[in-house]
């Protein structure tokens, strides 16, 4: 604060800005500090909304964690907080159904996008309307897409729009959500189908800066469809792969909105738990806020170890 | 489109017009265009649909394709019964308000970090970006913490419309797409206005800003559809009736609730954003690519 007076109270009308051996130097220095507050204004507001909301609750989030508040007395507790989210049945749960919808988000949400990427680059026409067609989910609110999947799509009786599709087939019938085993595939169909635009459309801005030399050549060289996706395809769009690989499994991990629709309701709660909404569950439904952030902190743990991995393997390639 | 025109892909042209390879290209595609419209626009066309049917065609087997006695009165009562007018008009005042203070707030931290580079100012930059890595999830406890008794001045801001827009500011991505659209705009530019005696502001009302409308309006079609889409955040900070957006506020009501007039009312929800996407997908696509690439 005592560096803002200094030029606005040395700078008075009529007195020309370079005085004496030290009036240049120090005028070049006063400009550069009201150059910098002046910058620093323009940084302020936006500054102060990451301290409060993203900066301030990342390390109110490690302490709180390590601490107890009990009618209005926080006390510190060590690992308590830890030991207790880690002896409750669920926390194991929960972190299997992560990893096994992460696995299969990635084999559906992660596969399925690129090939359709592909595809959809090789056409001529309709280009406009598949592109539209694909993003289109993605701009539905989730809970309404997701009531959608709840009430039509994954109806157990046979008057389901998936049921009904799989009977005019000749097709097994499911129970959906009802049934334990495809709780899991249910939810990673219902997430596929709202996120995958933004993957195919990432996907295809790739494609298209693939120079098309390399094809080119690689045909001259004999090589078929298959051959020329492997060696000219996936090498070149390996880097936004890889990013988008890493952000899916960030992103999937933290599956919250499909297990709170889907499930609630169906008796497939217990198969559908998250880490996401066990934390939604301690903190908001049992009043525990500091074992919710203890699990916070040991998601974030985990999901910093996938990060290192992931870097680790990437840089090892090159 | 423009970029079709010459760049090879996988498969070659040539081989695409000629006999074998333009009918396999034809069938392909037809296959692919109904394929796609029954998967992303069917369930949809069924959801419109069905919110019309009565209760006892919805649950006969086989299901119609036209709903045979279509029921409007559905959609009324899914408007009054939740009163959606007042759960839209919420929705909408917390999308604009988050737009206008990203507006404000993150381009005149872009500009500063891009043009003005004051002292530090890239920590700053770099302490932004790392918010990036932290899951949403991790932070949701801390910050909800924070957000009924803020630090320093000790508000409650739950249930005002500030807790949704303040925490929308803190969006690293919004301020990195826009510093980097800043950084293409020349450094002459900036020196002519600076020997005008323009002032830092003056200069990026009259010059950056014009300059910028594609990028401006990227982030803006972001912010909005953020906070329309967004459902646990709202769910925490809007907890009373009066102040939930229309996502929470069609859970809330889900379980007491006919399953038609929830569809409806779901209905009636997403219709603002695939407006918005269809009138700006152009801008969307476009903004979408450019944020993930030649980062």
């Amino acid at each position: 604060m005592a560096i803002t007076t200094v030029p606005r109270t040395r700078r008075e009308p009529g007195r020309p800005a370079s005085s004496g051996p030290a009036g240049p130097r120090r005028e070049s220095l006063r400009r550069k500090v009201r150059d910098n507050l002046t910058g620093h204004g323009f940084l302020l507001g936006a500054v102060a909304c990451f301290a409060f909301f993203s900066w301030y609750p990342m390390i109110r989030g490690v302490v709180m964690s390590f601490q107890r508040t009990r009618r209005g007395v926080t006390t510190w507790v060590g690992w308590d907080n830890y030991d207790r989210i880690i002896a409750d049945p669920s926390f194991w749960t929960a972190w299997r159904n992560t990893f096994y919808f992460t696995v299969l988000a990635l084999v559906l949400g992660y596969a399925v996008p690129f090939f359709v990427a592909i595809l959809l680059n090789e056409f001529r026409h309709a280009r406009g309307y598949l592109r539209i067609l694909v993003y289109l989910p993605v701009m539905l609110p989730p809970a309404s897409a997701l009531f959608l999947f709840k009430f039509y799509a994954y109806d157990p009786s046979d008057a389901g729009l998936f049921n009904s599709i799989l009977k005019a087939l000749h097709l097994p019938t499911s129970q959906w959500m009802q049934s334990a085993g495809m709780t899991m595939p249910a939810m990673v169909i219902a997430s596929t189908w709202m996120n995958m635009g933004g993957a195919v459309l990432i996907y295809l801005a790739a494609l298209q800066n693939i120079p098309g030399e390399l094809y080119e050549a690689a045909e001259l060289d004999g090589a078929g469809i298959w051959r020329r996706i492997r060696n000219v395809t996936i090498p070149q769009t390996r880097l936004i792969l890889g990013l988008l690989a890493m952000m899916q499994i960030v992103a999937t991990m933290q599956f919250f909105i499909e297990p709170l629709i889907l499930a609630n309701g169906t008796g497939a709660e217990d198969s559908a738990t998250s880490v996401a909404y066990l934390i939604y569950q301690h903190g908001f439904f049992q009043s525990d806020l500091n074992g919710a952030a203890a699990l916070g902190v040991i998601m974030l743990v985990v999901l910093a170890g996938f990060s290192a991995v992931y870097v680790r393997l990437s840089t090892k390639q090159d | 489109m423009a970029q079709d025109s010459g760049t090879r892909t996988l498969i070659s042209h040539a081989q695409l017009r000629r006999g074998r390879g333009r009918i396999i290209y034809w069938t392909l595609l037809t296959v692919v265009v109904v394929g796609f419209t029954l998967v992303f626009l069917g369930p949809l066309y069924w959801m419109v649909t069905g919110a019309l049917k009565s209760g006892q065609e919805i649950a006969q087997t086989p299901p119609s394709l036209f709903p045979k006695d279509p029921q409007p009165q559905n959609y009324v009562d899914a408007w009054t019964n939740l009163d959606l007018a007042k759960l839209l008009f919420n929705t909408f005042y917390y999308a604009a308000g988050a737009l206008l203070f990203q507006l404000v707030l993150d381009t005149t931290a872009a500009y500063a970090l891009s043009k003005l580079r004051p002292a530090f100012g890239n920590v700053i930059l770099g302490l932004m970006l790392a918010t990036l890595m932290i899951p949403a999830m991790v932070l949701i406890v801390p910050q909800y913490v924070t957000v009924i008794d803020l630090p320093i001045l000790h508000l409650n801001l739950l249930d005002s419309p500030f807790a949704i827009w303040l925490p929308a500011v803190a969006n690293a991505f919004n301020i990195f797409l826009l510093k980097r659209f800043f950084d293409s705009i020349p450094e002459e530019l900036m020196a002519a206005a600076l020997v005008d005696g323009a002032t830092p502001l003056r200069t990026l009302w009259s010059i950056i800003l014009p300059m910028s409308r594609p990028i401006l309006g990227v982030v803006s079609i972001f912010a909005v559809t953020a906070v329309w889409k967004d459902f646990l955040w709202p769910k925490l900070v809007m907890p009373s009736p009066e102040t939930r957006t229309v996502s929470v506020g069609i859970y809330a009501f889900s379980g007491g609730t006919p399953m038609n007039i929830v569809i409806a009312a779901s209905v009636i929800a997403a219709i603002p954003t695939v407006v918005v996407f269809l009138i700006f997908q152009r801008n969307i696509m476009s903004g979408l690519t450019a944020g993930s690439l030649k980062g």
